[in-house]
């Protein structure tokens, strides 16, 4: 039987008065790759700072492992979201450190490794990125693709065991994206880690999505739900249908 | 989260000897970032003490939760096994253990970069080159805003009347209050200061000639020179610093509008039109808190105070200190837009920019205040 790695209850997500979404419930099994998906403007990437803990909501709950999120005290908070990795969407390096001392940051705060170990490891998560060799770079010196990479190497400093991506493929060539998203399913694989991807790329949602979830932009909420490939064979409305055959002009 | 027994958290390793010279590593326990690794300085030590092994392998039977610290194990394992002839065999390894490891092997390693220091002559004439580049971007800079005042006189300057405004808007009225606190202090503490030496002399009248003279010949200007330098160059800096970040800057440049015109000039005018405006009120401010003084400690008339203020300033005076604010206008306005435009593209950079827009437009506002005291001086003013 999946367990949920994360269950989304009737969550409801406003600025001030005006609703972006309303009543998402959801599940992210565990070992999966879930997609996050829907049109620009929908509400996807509110979604993800509200599963991140970045915004309370303002109704529902986040459920991680079966605890709720918002209900618990900061200090078990804080626990939580030690495992968890994220990639922002533009990487977010911070940009006065080296991407050695960007890696290194999660390790040296929650870890009492020694400065040595610290070394190798970062060394080691910079390879798996591709990245070996340029720890005494400045992200300001390296082209986007290589931030974003850097960049999941410091998501997976911790080892966590749920991954969060916002819109990976953003500004990445046809050939880095897809790169990327095999990247997603070498840590799948690998970490065996549980992996939410919020995009709006076709081609990383078929390539990757083992389970996925449609914001949507008019009716404000799920429209529809489960394997990518399944909603792309019997779409449940219109809107799900056009976005995922790009207007129709797919097959 | 499990509880679970700490004797079985930490990882442990135990060797055993297969026949044909092989060793195989038994790994048990949990190998993860908060629970200690076992170390492999000892495992590889007691590898090449018995002689006659040829390679290691390993058995995770009993191998429970991992992290990246096998992997780390492993990999400073293989490292210190490197030259005594021992192989090792990732085959027991986990799956998912050996497929990062071959995935971190795989990729290509970048140049890295060799940050040598060289010797402190190297550095210092290093320095010297970079020191001369940066004054001559200065004259650069000074060039490109002189066209542009060229091109404003002739009335064909490009920047919107709008951020004209707006400046003019930030540099005067909202510095208003700040203004006024800083002036009537300083006129406040200058006739404090003056009326102690004074008063033993029963010369305390002469503390509003003292306030008079020094608020509106140069402390007036000064001190809204400084207030508006640490206000208001920062801003620019900050602000043009942001833009260059955000490449709007090399938009306005695509489009073919220069963007000193575009920016710096509404700053620079803006800013230079306030000025003086400003020094006047911090002026009749500081005055203002001179005679508090008077009043209250010194008894002096008000009618008195303002009378011997009004005979010892001289218009000379009031057209030098206006004549310092302007000039400080312009400095302020040029060191905050120099400094935002060569910002760096990252975040510290923004804010060494504000910072070095602060301290250049202190440093030039006094060194004007001495350049224009010797011309005074020397024109006998």
């Amino acid at each position: 039987m999946e367990t949920a790695a994360i269950k989304i209850e009737n969550l409801t997500m406003a600025y001030g008065d005006n609703v972006i979404q309303r009543d998402l419930t959801f599940e992210v099994p565990e070992g999966k790759v879930t997609v996050i998906m829907g049109g620009s403007g929908c509400g996807k990437s509110t979604l993800l700072r509200h599963m991140l803990g970045l915004v309370e909501p303002k109704k529902g709950r986040v459920l991680y492992w079966g605890e709720d999120f918002w209900g618990a005290d900061e200090a078990r908070r804080l626990s939580i979201m030690r495992r968890i990795g994220v990639l922002y969407q533009s990487g977010a390096l911070w940009s006065s450190m080296t991407l050695a001392e960007n890696v290194a940051l999660p390790l040296k705060e929650f870890t009492r490794l020694t400065e040595r170990e610290i070394q190798e490891l970062v060394s080691l998560k910079l390879a798996l990125v591709g990245l070996a060799g340029f720890e005494d770079f400045y992200p300001a010196e390296l082209s986007g693709g290589m931030r974003k990479r850097a960049a999941l190497a410091r998501a997976i400093a911790l080892d966590p065991e749920i991954l969060f991506f916002d819109e990976p493929s953003a500004g990445l060539d046809p050939v880095s994206a897809r790169r990327l998203d095999e990247l997603i399913l070498e840590l799948k694989e690998s970490l065996g880690a549980t992996i939410v991807v919020v995009t709006h790329e076709l081609a990383s949602i078929f390539a990757v999505g083992d389970h996925s979830v449609f914001l949507d932009s008019v009716e404000k909420t799920i429209t529809a739900m489960g394997p990518p490939k399944d909603l792309l064979a019997h779409p449940p409305n219109e809107r799900v249908r056009e976005f995922l055959t790009r207007g129709g002009s797919l097959n | 989260m499990e509880d679970k027994d700490p004797s079985t958290m930490r990882g442990s390793v135990a060797l055993r000897l297969e026949p044909g010279g092989r060793a195989v590593l038994a790994l048990r326990g949990h190998f993860l970032l908060d629970g200690g690794v076992p170390s492999h300085e000892e495992v590889a030590r007691d590898l090449k003490d018995l002689k006659g092994i040829s390679s290691v392998g390993f058995d995770c039977g009993e191998l429970g939760k991992w992290d990246s610290s096998l992997l780390a194990f492993v990999l400073r394992l293989e490292g210190e096994l490197g030259g005594s002839g021992i192989v090792v065999e990732r085959s027991g390894l986990p799956k998912g253990a050996k497929r990062l490891l071959d995935l971190a092997a795989s990729s290509p390693r970048g140049q890295a970069r060799e940050r040598e220091r060289g010797s402190l002559f190297l550095r210092t004439g290093q320095w010297a080159s970079s020191q001369m580049i940066k004054s001559w971007d200065v004259v650069g800079f000074l060039g490109e805003v002189s066209w542009s005042m060229g091109r404003l006189v002739t009335g064909r300057a490009r920047f919107r009347g709008s951020d004209l405004l707006h400046v003019m808007h930030r540099c005067g009225v909202d510095a208003l209050p700040i203004v006024s606190l800083i002036s009537f202090l300083v006129g406040l503490i200058l006739a404090f200061v003056g009326a102690v030496q004074l008063r033993v002399f029963g010369a305390q009248i002469f503390v509003a000639a003292l306030v008079g003279i020094g608020m509106v010949r140069v402390l007036g200007a000064i001190m809204t020179g400084i207030i508006m330098a640490g206000r208001t160059g920062a801003a620019f800096a900050a602000e043009l610093g942001t833009m260059e970040l955000n490449e709007e800057i090399d938009a306005l440049r695509t489009l073919g509008i220069p963007p000193v015109e575009f920016l710096v000039l509404p700053r620079m005018v803006g800013l230079s039109l306030m000025m003086p405006l400003l020094c006047v009120y911090s002026d009749l401010l500081g005055i203002l808190g001179g005679l508090s003084v008077g009043v209250v400690m010194l008894d002096i008339n008000i009618q008195e105070y303002l009378r011997m203020t009004r005979e010892a300033v001289r218009p000379s005076y009031f057209w030098i200190g206006v004549f310092h604010s302007f000039v400080f206008g312009v400095l302020v306005a040029i060191t905050g837009c120099f400094h935002g435009m060569r910002a760096g593209r990252s975040a510290s950079s923004v804010g060494q920019a504000a910072t070095s827009a602060v301290v250049s437009g202190i440093v030039s506002i006094i060194v004007a205040t001495a350049v224009i005291t010797y011309l005074c001086q020397v024109l006998g003013l």
